[in-house]
């Protein structure tokens, strides 16, 4: 029970040939149609992106030009995934309440990321979030450290997308698999390279429009069935499949597995650098602490929707009718937009599915390129002095080179088990980035060193035990038993990496860091490094 | 009142507000976990302790979003005013 991006993928596999009849898998016109008016307007944006983005400062961070409210529909459109539409209504529409505990989950991250991390990052970093841990440290080292946790966070979430986007489009368009990673890698390519930051936030902002548009339109045509009240659908929905369906199951079976994967989720969120690299759009720190009030209410609506629709795909549509198209149940949402739109709604919920892909992998590889181009190649490389346009340039490059690499890695994985990823994603941005963030941020005594350590402990960590456990040992490699017994390494390692800062830090000195303290907590109070 | 107190302030303020959000998310968790039968306890038909605790936890964190906005808004936008005035 970890990802749910991983319910694309393996469901896919065992998808029934024969379902009931439904337009599903079968090439749709009208999804088609409306596919092809977003990426008309989306491509008309990145022209207009295009011509207005002339400087990194353009490129990485929208010219800081981006209001609080537009940031908050972009922070949302950058979160809600595929995955979290498709494979939460899945979840609830055959297991019930089981499948409630994930939309709370994914939602919790978001106060830690106001109250701890937000404000200070916006006006003490520049365009990632090593621009924050590096302020008082060692360039060379906690940029390396920091490219190596955000790289590998971005990587396994471009997977895990890249992978759910193949299989899904298949499943609902009957494309092609490879021609499904080609045509969005393409599009996400051109949206980044072209538009930089500009048109990746315009594609975010209209993607969440669409998809809280399209969920909500659902969810109320569903409950104009039940009077509009959803305790009617509830009530309907015990009567017809038993009152278990309203109670916890075996979801929880081990409840430190869910505690460890919920650590990772809530403290995960904070340390993902898509969602970071979003605070520098905005022109200053009320601005970033308002956009996040906003995303967590679009967000929190967004999975309190998911109870009507996966409970009206229950209802309406029936479990099992669900798990014959899919055995993941990851088309009861739209099963249930062609029960009650027919063939064009079902189209309609297609193409905002894709589009969800879409602006989800375009916002990952923006931070990549950052992490690969201002991190790397401008303060390691050029030890922070480099040209402004050939900054842009290698910019450019960077997000092209990932952009292939994203293509690649979904071609690569087609078919594999890659549910473990997003686990690991959030697993990895909880341990290595998150705890580094804090420290730099709140502790005075934070050195080089500790930060390194930090880093890295919690990044290998993560991915070491993520490799001892049962989700590779057992899922993957199917041996029968597994060193490490938990499925998300979260309890051990976010606690670990805090621990290996602070002791490293205490064992080591750094001059310079102490004495650049009261400059930069001037700097993360007022605001005034970035522009 | 310095930057260095208001930054202090800020932390108190954000490991409380962390704590709680901590407090109701795994709550809800270790209640799913250890007390099944009172999260599958029917308060009318169609609606079950768990439901609303579901919908709690969502509602709940969006509510603590708003509470530290408004402090941040009242409280520490007005203490960095304070500082411009004095000259930092």
């Amino acid at each position: 029970m970890i990802a749910l991006p991983g319910l694309l993928t393996t469901s896919a596999q065992q998808a029934a040939p024969a379902g009931p009849a439904t337009a599903i898998g079968e090439p749709n016109t009208v999804a088609m149609v409306f596919f092809f008016i977003f990426i008309a307007i989306t491509l008309g944006i990145t022209y207009w992106a295009a011509r207005r983005t002339r400087t990194t400062e353009h490129f990485y961070a929208a010219g800081r030009t981006v209001t609080a409210g537009q940031n908050g529909w972009a922070l949302a459109g950058d979160y809600m995934s595929a995955a979290s539409f498709l494979g939460i209504a899945g979840l609830v529409a055959t297991s019930g309440f089981d499948g409630l505990i994930y939309s709370t989950g994914w939602l919790v991250g978001w106060p830690v990321v106001l109250f701890l991390i937000a404000e200070p990052l916006r006006n003490l970093g520049k365009y990632t979030f090593a621009d924050v841990v590096a302020v008082r440290l060692r360039q060379t080292p906690v940029r390396l450290s920091a490219a190596f946790g955000t790289l590998s966070t971005i990587v396994f979430y471009l997977i895990a997308q890249m992978v759910g986007a193949g299989t899904l489009i298949k499943l609902m368009f009957g494309l092609p698999y490879n021609t499904a990673i080609v045509i969005v890698g393409a599009a996400m390519i051109a949206y980044v390279l072209f538009g930089g930051m500009l048109a990746t936030t315009w594609v975010q902002i209209v993607k969440a429009a669409l998809l809280l548009g399209g969920a909500a339109l659902l969810a109320g045509l569903v409950l104009a069935r039940f009077g509009m009240n959803p305790v009617a659908l509830f009530a309907a929905a015990s009567d017809a499949y038993g009152a278990a369906v309203l109670a916890p199951g075996k979801l929880v079976a081990n409840p430190l597995d869910t505690i460890s994967l919920g650590l990772a989720l809530m403290f995960g969120t904070a340390g993902l650098p898509h969602i970071l690299m979003r605070f520098y759009t905005v022109p200053d720190a009320p601005a970033a602490r308002r956009s996040v009030f906003i995303a967590t209410g679009l967000i929190g609506f967004f999975y309190l929707l998911t109870f009507i629709l996966g409970f009206g795909a229950m209802v309406l549509v029936g479990p099992d009718a669900i798990r014959a198209v899919d055995a993941g149940g990851n088309m009861a949402a739209p099963l249930l937009a062609e029960f009650l739109g027919g063939t064009p709604f079902l189209g309609f919920i297609a193409a905002v599915a894709f589009a969800t892909i879409l602006a989800v992998v375009a916002g990952l590889t923006l931070s990549g390129a950052a992490a690969l181009s201002h991190d790397l190649w401008t303060n390691v490389v050029r030890k922070g002095e480099a040209e402004p346009q050939s900054q842009l340039r290698v910019a450019r490059v960077s997000s092209l080179a990932l952009g292939i690499l994203a293509i690649v890695l979904g071609i690569t994985f087609k078919g594999q088990n890659v549910a473990f990823m997003v686990g690991l994603a959030f697993a990895i941005a909880a341990s290595a980035n998150f705890p580094a963030l804090v420290l730099s941020i709140f502790w005075r005594r934070y050195t080089t060193a500790g930060a390194v350590a930090s880093m890295l402990a919690g990044g290998c960590g993560a991915l070491a035990l993520i490799y001892l456990s049962p989700v590779i040992q057992m899922d993957v490699l199917k041996h029968t038993s597994a060193w490490f017994p938990l499925r998300n390494p979260g309890i051990v390692t976010i606690p670990g990496a805090f621990l290996v800062g602070v002791v490293v830090s205490l064992l080591t000195r750094d001059d310079r860091a102490l004495a650049a303290w009261d400059s930069a907590v001037h700097d993360m109070v007022v605001g005034g490094r970035a522009p | 009142m310095s930057s260095h107190d208001l930054h202090a302030r800020r932390w108190r303020i954000a490991i409380a507000l962390t704590a709680v959000v901590a407090a109701i998310y795994f709550g809800f968790i270790l209640l799913i976990a250890y007390r099944k039968d009172v999260m599958a306890t029917p308060i009318i038909p169609g609606l079950t302790v768990g439901i609303v605790a579901g919908a709690l936890v969502i509602v709940l964190s969006w509510v603590l979003t708003w509470v530290y906005v408004r402090w941040a808004n009242r409280h520490f936008d007005a203490g960095i005013a304070s500082l411009d005035g004095a000259g930092k």
